[in-house]
């Protein structure tokens, strides 16, 4: 048994003698889904690269990117993924939840404004005529960031309900196991959305 | 009014188009309406006469145990096959006459053939697989249950969703007429704005989720759940193959979710993923959905090759010969799977390069496959085999389904898979790969394992004349379609022009009958069973002289399914405890079992997910946000409520565990030769030689 331990989550510490063989399970389980989630990326962004020149004489990458607004979504993305990781060290090693709480607030926040950003902009292509039904190339765009959105705003509904949980119940076990899970997924649209920022916006325009 | 049943009225009502314009034609649709209708209600008054509401809810659908859902996959694919099978006949039937017309108008004939391949890939071969799975993986490995039991519920939840979309798609509108496969832009909102390939779109999405999480699940179990010792080498090889598969689910669904929802919204947002105007490119349809497609004939053959593997050590009473190139070969498969996608496409404006590349591949993956067909044979020989309702499956098996990969060597020639592409020596080359490569095992699956699952064992002679009926009937409908598909008959036409065909298309509707009756077989030796379950009962569980963990335990198993977690030392533990003398033993000490609590999340999730997919087929708007967003509240409230654990207390494991080791000491055992006598209780008088 205790070399199975070693290759345990390293993120995984609940904190007493014995813990983690079901959550073990549970975080490699949702590691498994990530991957499948990654996948679906992946063919999304395959599909918007073969689609790139597929603008059918409307608006192409230079209008419909607004480098100094992604800059501040950027922004706001990396700030929240650095305030999940020390909300996750809080968790780990503060008995009180306050210090827990105030990081993961940040985190929120700076996720729900990336989200306002967002909003802002997908309204300003409205307004451009640069919507999904003009031509391949934006119905791709607006998937693709569309689908990384709708996956912020899950994952805004799950902090939100993991706060209520933690302010009813503390960060019991069961609660920090799914914090563990919920920061896994935080960090993963982190990194899709380097990969959107990067082929998608930056390469747009470069 | 009008805007709350969305495009919804009364006229899509299928159940009366016979009585406003009679035909053939429309008796068909409305009779086979009607079949669905009557059914469900059939099936509900029995229910209330015999007062079986509450024991449904609270013994079945509620229910977490894998067992339980393993079996309610195989009564889905059941009732689904009845669908296929009989829409099989009716296409025979139209194809007799089908010279210059038919008594089949075309969309009707063009909705069958797509029904027909929908139902019998989606709803019939998934679920018996997941069923099979569901069902072996924890008993094999010595596990009490799935890693994710809810979410296992949930899975069957979703596929059960796809299954009744498609239902209801007989009695309400209409289904799509592209086949299967629905490309667009054919079933794009241009050509086909009707709510046919909307059905299949929510149908297979929504199933799609279910399985891709199935997949996670069986990964997740077989990675962290294995009783203490068993190693990957040892894992019995049915496992093996689940394990491929669930592997293969994990990342061939995304492809095919992906493909659905872009079609979705091309078909209700007026994107242009894939139309023909304003940059839409149908061929990332096709490629995204044979990315999934090709490993989806992987995700379901793998696991007919696990049973297939159990079965001839198991009838050879012989270990299974070359047990590494087994496992070897179907993890190259498992890798291969995903590189060939493209052969299903050669003619659709690939360069040479590309398709010859491609066409490589698809040959490369005939060598793992050629290694299963001599490890099968090896392990039968020398064997002392005994011709059981399995065994006559798997020489059925043996010899056509070489022939249907035979048939895949040439198609993967991309010179001759152009000139027989699209005819019916498609139709004929992969109904011989799936037919007895998958249906034959799963029934050989069933023949084995059902006096595990219910605690008697299936009527033998009633079985080989079935597994006969398959056979021939396979023969004499799929074989024939090789030549006319040579001679030019194209497939998914409602009409040809060629007289010679009718004959042969005769020769297939006789096939066809006999495999209805061979169907309807299946039905016969369950109920002469159950008629003589008293002389066949096998309470003791070990029926066939079994040599992985499930045969060690009663039949049926108890929820906890192990006493005590087994320790594993060596391939197929229990031939191995039965070769020592040591199969039935008592710990010195029982423990608590702790498992859990019903719960009502997969029906929610079901209900939720139908009412959405139905809502978004007939635009329903006001339907599909409420049913959303009351599934999210649900989910939601249901994470703050407590879900203490079901305690089974030691003495309850202990008590049953002590009667059936009881029971099984005092039994002398039956010889292979009693096999299928009353002798058979269950236990197993072994003369195995573990070293053979």
């Amino acid at each position: 048994m205790s070399d199975t331990q070693v290759n345990r989550h390293p993120g995984l510490d609940l904190g007493y003698v014995g813990s983690g063989e079901a959550e073990e399970s549970k975080v490699f389980g949702f590691w498994v889904f990530l991957m499948s989630d990654l996948v679906t990326f992946g063919l999304v962004f395959a599909v918007f690269g073969t689609m790139v020149g597929a603008t059918a004489g409307g608006p192409g990458p230079e209008e419909v990117t607004n480098l100094h607004s992604i800059a501040i979504q950027t922004g706001l993305l990396l700030l929240s993924s650095f305030a999940f990781s020390w909300a996750s060290l809080a968790m780990k090693y503060d008995a009180s939840r306050w210090r827990f709480l105030i990081w993961f607030s940040v985190a929120a926040t700076s996720g729900l404004f990336f989200l306002v950003f967002e909003v802002l902009d997908f309204h300003h292509l409205i307004e451009i005529g640069a919507v999904p039904q003009r031509s391949g190339y934006l119905s791709a765009f607006w998937a693709l960031v569309g689908l990384h959105g709708l996956h912020v705003a899950a994952g805004l509904l799950w902090i939100w309900v993991l706060t209520l949980q933690i302010l009813k119940f503390g960060l019991t076990d069961r609660v920090k196991s799914r914090i563990t899970r919920l920061g896994l997924y935080w960090h993963f649209l982190d990194i899709v959305w380097i990969g959107i920022f990067s082929f998608v916006f930056l390469a747009g325009v470069a | 009014m009008i805007d709350l049943f969305g495009r919804l009225a009364w006229g899509e009502l299928k159940l009366f188009e016979f009585f406003h314009a009679p035909s053939i034609d429309t008796a068909v649709a409305s009779g086979a309406a009607w079949m669905a209708v009557l059914g469900v209600l059939a099936v509900m008054a029995w229910l209330t006469v015999a007062r079986r509401w509450g024991w449904l809810w609270s013994e079945w659908l509620t229910s977490v145990d894998h067992k339980k859902i393993g079996i309610m996959y195989m009564v889905i694919g059941f009732v689904m096959m009845a669908r296929g099978v009989f829409e099989g006949i009716v296409m025979r039937a139209h194809q007799t006459t089908a010279l210059d017309g038919g008594v089949l108008s075309n969309t009707h004939w063009a909705e069958l053939f797509s029904t027909h391949g929908t139902v019998m890939i989606f709803f019939v071969a998934m679920p018996f697989i997941t069923g099979f799975m569901n069902y072996l993986i924890p008993l094999q490995i010595g596990a009490r249950d799935m890693a994710f039991p809810v979410l296992n519920q949930i899975s069957l939840g979703l596929t059960t969703t796809g299954a009744a979309l498609v239902m209801i798609s007989l009695v309400v509108g209409a289904f799509e007429t592209g086949g299967w496969t629905a490309y667009p832009p054919f079933t794009g909102a241009d050509f086909d704005p009707g709510p046919g390939p909307d059905y299949w779109v929510w149908a297979i999405a929504l199933s799609g989720f279910g399985s891709m999480f199935s997949g996670m699940n069986f990964a997740v179990t077989i990675y962290k759940m294995r009783a203490p010792g068993m190693s990957f080498m040892k894992m019995p090889v049915f496992t093996w193959t689940a394990l491929c598969t669930s592997i293969l689910l994990i990342f061939a669904l995304p492809p095919l979710t992906v493909a659905c929802l872009m079609q979705a919204l091309d078909r209700l947002a007026g994107f242009h993923f894939f139309t023909n105007d304003l940059g839409g490119n149908m061929m990332n349809y096709a490629n995204l959905f044979w990315m999934f497609g090709h490993p989806e004939v992987y995700i379901l053959v793998l696991p007919a090759y696990g049973i297939f593997s159990e079965l001839t050590s198991m009838f050879a009473a012989k270990r299974l010969y070359g047990y590494t190139s087994l496992v070897i070969a179907t993890m190259s498969i498992a890798v291969i799977s995903f590189c060939v996608w493209l052969h299903h496409f050669f003619t659709m404006g690939n360069s040479a390069t590309i398709n010859a590349a491609f066409g490589i591949a698809t040959g490369i993956i005939a060598i793992p496959t050629g290694v299963k067909v001599y490890v099968w044979m090896a392990t039968l020989w020398g064997g002392r085999i005994r011709m059981t309702t399995p065994m006559v499956y798997m020489t059925g098996f043996f010899i056509l389904f070489v022939i249907g990969g035979l048939s895949g060597i040439i198609l993967a020639n991309p010179a001759i898979n152009w000139q027989v592409h699209n005819t019916q020596f498609i139709v004929a080359h992969f109904h011989n790969v799936l037919l007895p490569g998958l249906i034959f095992g799963i029934f050989a699956g069933v023949h084995i394992w059902f006096p595990k699952a219910f605690g008697f064992r299936l009527d033998e002679r009633a079985g080989k004349i079935t597994a006969l009926l398959w056979i021939v009937g396979f023969c004499l409908t799929f074989l024939p379609l090789y030549l006319v598909g040579l001679m030019g008959y194209p497939r998914r036409s409602a009409a040809f022009d060629n007289p010679d065909f009718v004959p042969i298309m005769i020769v297939c509707m006789i096939g066809a009958c006999l495999l209805m009756a061979a169907f309807a077989g299946l039905f016969v030796t369950l109920w002469i069973s159950i008629r003589n379950r008293d002389a066949l009962a096998v309470p003791l569980g070990d029926p066939w002289d079994g040599r992985t963990l499930e045969w060690a335990t009663s039949a049926p198993p108890p929820p906890w399914n192990f006493a005590m977690i087994p320790h594993v030392n060596e391939r197929d533990a229990f031939a191995r405890e039965k070769a020592d003398g040591q199969p039935y033993v008592t710990p010195e000490r029982y423990e608590d079992v702790h498992l859990p609590p019903n719960t009502a999340a997969g029906m929610v999730v079901m209900i939720a997910t139908t009412a959405f997919g139905f809502a978004m087929t007939w635009w329903i708007w006001w339907l599909a946000v409420a049913s959303f967003a009351g599934m999210v509240l649900w989910y939601v409230v249901h994470s703050f409520r407590e879900h203490p654990e079901v305690t089974i207390p030691a003495s309850t494991v202990a008590r049953h565990h002590k009667a059936w080791v009881e029971a099984a000491s005092l039994n002398p055992g039956v010889t292979r030769d009693h096999e299928n006598d009353t002798r058979n209780r269950g236990r197993a008088a072994t003369d195995m030689v573990v070293a053979s």
